[in-house]
């Protein structure tokens, strides 16, 4: 177990290697000065430009330079953003929380919809279920989701009125943000307004979470259809069968239990391409995550933020992974002896 | 122990089912009519403003912004009748060589208590003074301070015009002016000339905070600055202690949203009460919904085709006149403006106080401007260059198309036009040395004033500083425009400014095409938006109504 989990550490600090060896590569390959791309200082004078280079050791060779800017990373010195002046660690981890929060809520939305769907689905009484629910999920899995989040605006935003278009709560409504999940702030907060602003915030959740939730779903409807399927067919549910135990003990003792365990896996394997598609959703809704933050941040050619964006997203997704590695192996005595993993 | 887990398993499926199915009774629910909501307006903006100061930009976003929200001036426009009536001047009396203006100040005027500022004292001269000496005296602490650049007082020729500021008392301050300018209430009246607090420039100057005169902003306006974040929204809380009592609404928020569609969409589902600058495919769209009233209003604008005087055969003033006669005035409004404009038969338009109904019989006649063209010994025709301006205008949203139809017509009469455009720096560049034939371009006026029509676009003045595209110079002309300036009363002026339009008529250096309307788009619920066609929107006693 210890053995797996150092392995993984190491794996996760080649890779931060890695990244952080591109991103700081970068301030080179961006179409300006060094100095600007790192500090996010504009229009440097010549006085100062002497002191801020030998505080960024630029006259020092690259492998000082890459140090220092690990040192930088560690200590929370981003550098500060090109268009707003602000520093930009504050500004990432602020908007971090929007993201996480809309990807919590949509992979929970996933769960509860995916994994009874993929059960019935694998069962043999009905193929006619079966047929459908695969079907369902082939549609859910080819439509590209900026094109369903479209279609639900206009449905259900600008045809119906039900839900905003946009933002992550009504602008009416003033909630200090003190740790960045907005539910949770709303709920802590001190306004005399907090059950209408929550209803607003559900509001406002309900059809990104749901954009988001399409495509975790259709993957887990086919996997848990797969993983029941190999389940149900092995000896010892053919055995327990045999001793006469009805389905839904079957389901509950022997089923869910050995068949849910890819399912952790297939979600830690996705969770790069939910934060991706997260994105892309942020940008459609407004939602003010670090995705719509660093696509503005592209827009407006603001290469320190560019930076920050890149570092936060893919140790998001590098950490998460090897969570839900973890999370498995704890699940599943046998990966930790073919240490490895499956796929 | 499995049977354990699996009734945990099972309530916590049950909870999150029973989650579900509140979040989306909750979420289908009505609109609740909740009180801070209710008093509460959102409007959706096109843009961030630049700065919160008038006085250092042009651009109508920041004006719709900031001007009417925060801050007051010392006389206003009245929005229906265009005349100037008081705001924080209570009284101004002009001499009668219209050279000296005495302003006598209300009293009692309260400047905004923020969390960053708490006045001591009321408003008095010494504001007015201050905010004046910031834009004359470049020695002045605060000249510098923002850029150092107020473009609509340079524009105007501020710095030459005010030759002493004089503070009579506490609350009466005279402006004393190097010649006579009749319209110089109008530009005071607009929505540049604000009046800031001398208190809070000298208590940020103590501080060595200048800089933040302009961004934390304290004005005597209807409602206070509160939050603002780039290109996301600006707040306003209500300014209990304004002088013309509270506003109706808590709250006037604007919601940044550069996209047009994005901006109808949020309309439809009321995320945003008001929109401005709708598109004019988008006003056609949103006349059929039931619920949402559109304002149209006609703005101080005009488009118009401009011969450049100095060019032969266009210093003729006969073939310029035929060619007034080829201009289709409806295909224009209706293929280039979607029927969202007014033809313009002169330079004003007519909500203007100096509009007269006389020189208004523009007609389309090809066979008029072919008479007239053989009667100058074009019979053949010629060929000559039609310039489309290459950006989008509120008086001109499409130049190009308007040349396309010009050029059909013109080809009826055996004229050849080719149609030339350039980037938009190149372009004025290229017009300002004079290397037009005739171009298609428009004004869009600051003030209400008619002599910001007349003055700029066709006095002999400008046609050597530039703006007056045809270089037209005419004695007569500025003689009346001039002495139209001399004098206050409307009555007199409007007289002055129909010689003028007749003059235009005879000569035709330039034809007016149409004057532009502007729209504003509200939800029905909202009530009583000032929707001036001189300036900035207001909020001021919006209300809304149950919905």
């Amino acid at each position: 177990m210890l053995n797996y989990f150092s392995r993984k550490l190491s794996l996760l600090f080649f890779i931060t290697f890695g990244v952080t060896v591109f991103v700081f590569s970068l301030n080179y390959m961006f179409p300006t000065d060094v100095l600007s791309s790192m500090s996010g200082l504009t229009n440097i004078s010549e006085q100062d430009y002497l002191a801020i280079s030998e505080k960024y050791h630029l006259n020092q060779s690259v492998f000082i330079q890459y140090f220092a800017f690990i040192g930088r990373i560690l200590e929370g010195d981003w550098g500060v953003s090109f268009i707003t002046g602000t520093s930009i660690y504050e500004q990432v981890f602020r908007v971090l929380p929007a993201t996480i929060e809309l990807a919590i809520y949509a992979l929970f939305y996933s769960f509860i919809i995916a994994i009874p769907l993929g059960v019935l689905a694998s069962s043999e009484t009905y193929p006619w279920l079966d047929k459908s629910i695969l079907a369902l999920s082939i549609i859910g899995f080819s439509m590209p989701i900026f094109w369903l989040a479209l279609l639900l605006i206009l449905v259900f935003s600008i045809g119906l009125g039900w839900f905003p278009t946009s933002g992550r709560l009504s602008l009416i409504y003033n909630i200090p943000s003190s740790s960045g999940f907005l539910l949770w702030d709303i709920l802590r907060s001190n306004v005399d307004y907090k059950a209408e602003a929550f209803v607003d915030a559900l509001r406002h959740l309900a059809l990104p979470s749901f954009v988001l939730a399409a495509y975790p779903t259709t993957v887990l409807i086919r996997t848990t259809r797969q993983s029941m399927k190999d389940v149900m067919n092995t000896n010892y549910v053919k055995a327990a069968k045999a001793k006469g135990l009805s389905t839904s003990q079957l389901l509950r003792r022997h089923g869910l239990r050995n068949g849910l365990l890819p399912v952790i896996q297939m979600l830690g394997m996705h969770f790069g391409t939910v934060i991706t598609l997260a994105m892309v959703t942020e940008v459609i809704f407004a939602w003010p995550g670090v995705g719509s933050w660093l696509v503005d941040a592209i827009h407006q050619r603001d290469y320190p933020a560019i930076q920050g964006g890149l570092l936060v997203i893919s140790g998001m997704v590098f950490i998460a992974t090897i969570l839900f590695d973890l999370l498995y192996m704890i699940f599943d005595p046998i990966a930790r002896i073919r240490g490895h993993g499956k796929i | 122990m499995k049977s354990k887990q699996l009734i945990t398993i099972k309530r916590f499926a049950h909870m999150s089912f029973t989650a579900l199915f509140c979040l989306f009774v909750a979420s289908c629910g009505k609109n609740n009519q909740a009180a801070l909501a209710h008093k509460t307006l959102l409007y959706c903006s096109e843009g961030s403003p630049e700065t919160f100061n008038p006085q250092l930009v042009t651009s109508g976003t920041t004006i719709d912004a900031v001007s009417q929200q925060i801050y007051n001036r010392l006389v206003r426009i009245n929005s229906k009748t265009g005349l100037v009536t008081s705001d924080l001047a209570q009284k101004v009396i002009v001499s009668e060589d219209a050279m000296r203006y005495r302003f006598y100040l209300r009293k009692d005027v309260a400047f905004h208590t923020t969390a960053y500022f708490t006045p001591t004292r009321t408003l008095t001269s010494e504001d007015v003074l201050f905010t004046f000496s910031r834009i004359l005296h470049l020695d002045h602490a605060y000249n510098s301070v923002g850029g150092g650049l107020y473009p609509f007082f340079d524009g105007m020729g501020l710095e030459t015009l005010i030759e002493q500021i004089i503070v009579v008392d506490d609350l009466t301050i005279e402006f004393r002016l190097s010649e006579p300018q009749a319209s110089f209430l109008a530009n005071m009246a607009t929505d540049f000339a604000i009046i800031l607090s001398a208190e809070y420039g000298q208590q940020l100057a103590e501080k060595d905070q200048k800089e933040r005169i302009d961004q934390l902003p304290v004005g005597t306006g209807p409602f206070k600055f509160n939050q603002y974040k780039r290109d996301h929204y600006i707040r306003y809380t209500a300014n209990k202690q304004y002088w013309e009592g509270a506003p109706q609404l808590e709250q006037v928020i604007f919601d940044i949203t550069p996209n047009n569609s994005n901006r109808v969409a949020k309309l439809l589902t009321k995320e945003c009460d008001v929109l401005g600058y709708p598109s004019s495919a988008d006003v056609e769209f949103l006349q059929q919904k039931e619920d949402i009233d559109i304002v149209e209003s006609s703005s101080m604008n005009v488009s118009y085709w401009a011969f450049n005087t100095n060019v032969p055969p266009f210093d003729n003033a006969n073939v310029r006149k035929a060619l007034s006669y080829v201009v289709d005035r409806q295909a224009i409004i209706d293929a280039v403006y979607f029927n969202h404009a007014e033809a313009a038969s002169t330079l004003v338009p007519p909500s203007s106080w100096a509009y007269s109904e006389e020189n208004t019989d523009i007609e389309l006649s090809l066979e008029k401007a072919k008479a007239l063209l053989e009667q100058e010994g074009f019979a053949d025709g010629f060929e000559m260059d039609i310039w489309a301006m290459p950006v989008q205008r509120v008086y001109n949203p499409n130049a190009t198309k308007m040349a396309e139809i010009l050029q059909q017509n013109l080809a009826k009469v055996g004229v050849k036009a080719n149609i030339v455009t350039y980037d938009w720096g190149t372009f004025r560049k290229k017009l300002y040395q004079g290397e037009h034939d005739s171009v298609l371009i428009g004004w869009l006026a600051d003030n209400s004033d008619p002599d910001n029509f007349y003055r700029p676009l066709l006095s002999c003045a400008s046609a050597f500083s530039g703006s007056n595209r045809s270089a037209w110079c005419n004695e007569e002309y500025d003689k009346n425009i001039f002495s139209a300036l001399s004098t206050t009363d409307p009555e007199i002026r409007q007289q002055y400014y129909q010689k003028a339009e007749q003059l235009i008529f005879e000569h035709s250096p330039l034809v007016p095409i149409a004057h532009a309307l502007r729209y504003q788009v509200h939800r029905n619920y909202i009530k009583d938006v000032e929707f001036n066609p001189y300036g900035g929107i207001g909020f001021f006693q919006t209300y809304k109504e149950k919905n």
